[in-house]
């Protein structure tokens, strides 16, 4: 079923063909191409405005929330073309979490905001096993052993880092494949960041990461590939080490030196 | 050129400080004339309205003369209510003429323009006690009438001897028995719970009308305008902003909407006598057609405050919610309403305030100039029975000849700002208690 757009590699979880984005008459992607592996780290970087965030979106079909956003092109995941009629961007979510660059808690208890996720879309039979999930979540966030004693505590009175990391439990709540990460550690301090990028390195082993980052350094330590936008072009696509030592194109290489961003 | 200090203040900064200066004297200029004219408000209304609560009273014991109620005396209840509240006048004259002979007052009045002093309420006062207790006939009972309304004038110094020198219902003579019973007890003003628990009366008895029927009928219309204006008014502000298409047709309802609150609530009237009254054929007057006129009226005032609420819940929660699978709908009704919700009830208060304080379209629906004499008994007969409104019953008052009612008018504007003050309150209240910080 996939081999009509050569898609041979079964590692690979989402492929994208020729996607364009218009925002309204604005041309925000141009013919994307890229292929993302299961259980790695992608991270996408390039300057402001260039459209990684925009491609990340469509991933999960974000997008769709905006009126005057058009998509067109192919984006499979597991073969599958997530813009067909029949996908409900709903179940598709459940599929492919996403943790936002600020972050955003709901404003209820811990518990609640890793549990909503798994409610909603019936994960769970009794609260023994709601129980259960929440802790699993909390444990891949990382953030357990902070907040195991305080799980009613309201999720905004956490700290900065704390937050970003919870956010990521609740997206690892629902089990999903596909973990979308728009500027993770924007908002963050240092320390918080260093967590978090120690975090995104163990949920590696689960899911297929996709991270869009400001910063090459954060690219060059959490990501096996990296993809380089420049004005809603793909400029490069490749190994990390490849794009941050020896990279092809002049301006993925202008970029990493600072002369352009 | 010379180095300038630190120390000494430039032209320029001098100039900019006292333009600073001056700006706040305005400000608070303009708050001082705020705050003179709100104390002048308030003065002149509890200055004039208080009066309107006290009320002058005559005790006057009664002697249930047999041969004038009951001639047959077999108590029966059928015989008895055939003497009609005129036949109960002799009564109340003796009584007066026994009351003024045991104080031992000297007047020249006769026993008719003494119990002219009492309203024209006392008789049908004294017969609906006579039917609620036929064994007492024979008895004397002490009584508290109300005084009439000139005689109460009179204790509160509205009405004074140079007043009434053309006044047909008092006079001088009557005046002096009035000071003597004064100096005697029999008359006294006291705390009149009637007014505000209280049916209007009619011209003639300014003494006796109260809010408390059209207070009734403010509550129906205000249950029909939160019953139809907030689930209206909600749905249809989470439809538009959340869920609705932004083009030409939502910007053409969302202009009209704005227009709407703006519209002058006559407007609103004139179109519940056409539609309501005259096509639907609804009854005049009712509280339920009041409440839709309010309802048409407050409903802008709910959509724009609610749209105004959901705007303000930032959209990183929206994405969140999306972000972990839920469907827009649970987006919006786990996450988004419920921050929303202080601002939506305040909204929702505020409207509310505004549709009971409104006089105007209810001019247009025959709401004011109408007098319900009883409460209404049952939830249909509340919505559906003629009856009037708070402001409307204020208006009439106010227009009446008798300066009694204008007093009566100031009375009722203090009852329904105590009603606006507390629902405003409960809308602060609301919206401290349940604003959520994210």
């Amino acid at each position: 079923m996939t081999s009509e757009n050569n898609v041979t590699d079964t590692n690979v979880k989402i492929a994208a063909r020729d996607v364009q984005v218009y925002y309204g008459d604005n041309h925000a992607i141009k013919d994307v191409n890229v292929d993302i592996e299961d259980k790695t780290v992608t991270a996408f970087i390039g300057p402001s405005g260039c459209g990684k965030s925009t491609f990340l979106r469509c991933i999960n079909r974000m997008n769709d929330t905006i009126d005057v956003c058009r998509v067109t092109g192919d984006i499979r995941i597991d073969g599958e073309d997530i813009y067909d009629r029949a996908v409900d961007p709903v179940q598709l979510r459940a599929k492919v979490g996403m943790v936002f660059q600020k972050p955003n808690p709901f404003p209820k208890s811990i518990y609640d905001n890793v549990a909503y996720g798994p409610r909603i879309h019936g994960l769970s039979r009794n609260k023994a096993e709601l129980d259960d999930i929440v802790e699993r979540a909390l444990r891949r966030g990382a953030i357990w052993d902070e907040v195991k004693d305080r799980l009613q505590a309201p999720g905004t009175g956490l700290s900065g880092g704390q937050q970003q990391r919870l956010c990521i439990a609740r997206a690892v709540a629902t089990e999903p494949e596909v973990l979308l990460m728009d500027e993770p550690c924007s908002a963050l301090d240092p320390i918080a960041t260093a967590q978090v990028e120690e975090l995104i390195d163990e949920l590696r082993q689960n899911y297929s990461v996709v991270i869009v980052t400001h910063s090459m350094q954060q690219a060059a330590r959490v990501s096996q590939k990296t993809a380089f936008f420049h004005l809603g072009n793909l400029v490069e696509f490749g190994e990390t080490d490849k794009i941050f030592t020896s990279p092809e194109d002049p301006r993925t290489e202008s970029y990493i030196t600072g002369r352009i961003g | 050129m010379t180095k300038s200090s630190l120390l000494v203040q430039d032209a320029r900064t001098a100039k900019r400080n006292r333009a600073e200066t001056r700006f706040k004297a305005y400000g608070m200029a303009a708050i001082a004339v705020g705050l003179l004219m709100l104390v002048i408000l308030l003065v002149t209304i509890i200055g004039r309205g208080t009066g309107a609560f006290q009320q002058t009273f005559v005790t006057l014991p009664v002697t249930l003369t047999e041969g004038k109620l009951d001639k047959k005396g077999n108590r029966d209840l059928a015989d008895i209510k055939k003497v009609s509240t005129f036949g109960y006048a002799p009564l109340l004259k003796d009584a007066f003429e026994a009351k003024v002979a045991e104080a031992g007052i000297e007047t020249a009045l006769k026993s008719k323009a003494m119990a002219g002093l009492l309203s024209k309420d006392a008789a049908a006062e004294l017969r609906n006690y006579v039917l609620a207790n036929v064994d007492q006939i024979g008895d004397t009972v002490e009584f508290e009438f109300l005084a009439s309304g000139r005689v109460d004038g009179y204790l509160k110094g509205r009405v004074t001897r140079e007043s009434i020198a053309n006044d047909k219902n008092i006079n001088a003579a009557q005046l002096d028995l009035v000071d003597a019973l004064v100096a005697d007890g029999s008359i006294a003003k006291k705390f009149n719970l009637a007014f505000i628990t209280g049916a209007d009366a009619s011209d003639a008895r300014p003494e006796a009308a109260g809010m408390g029927v059209s207070m009734i009928g403010s509550l129906f219309m205000m249950l029909v305008v939160l019953a139809l204006a907030l689930p209206i008014g909600v749905a249809a502000s989470i439809y538009l902003e959340e869920f609705a298409p932004k083009n030409w047709i939502t910007d053409i309802i969302e202009v009209n909407i704005s227009n709407l609150a703006a519209v002058p609530s006559i407007v609103f009237g004139i179109l519940g006598l056409a539609v309501f009254i005259n096509y639907m054929h609804l009854p005049n007057s009712a509280p339920l057609v009041g409440g839709l006129v309010l309802t048409l009226m407050t409903l802008p005032t709910i959509i724009i405050s609610t749209r105004a609420s959901l705007k303000s819940v930032p959209p990183s929660i929206r994405d969140a919610a999306l972000g972990v699978g839920a469907s827009k709908m649970q987006s919006v009704f786990h996450h988004v309403l419920p921050l929303a919700a202080p601002g939506i009830l305040t909204g929702t208060i505020i409207g509310l305030a505004q549709a009971l304080g409104e006089t105007a379209p209810l001019l247009l629906i025959g709401m004011v100039g109408f007098i319900a004499s009883n409460a209404p008994e049952t939830l249909a007969d509340g919505l559906m029975a003629p009856n009037s409104a708070m402001p409307a019953q204020i208006y009439e008052w106010a227009k009446r000849a008798d300066p009694a009612f204008y007093e009566r008018a100031w009375g009722g504007i203090i009852i329904l700002l105590v009603f606006l003050i507390t629902m405003n309150a409960i809308a602060v209240l609301l919206r401290r208690r349940f604003e959520r910080r994210w």
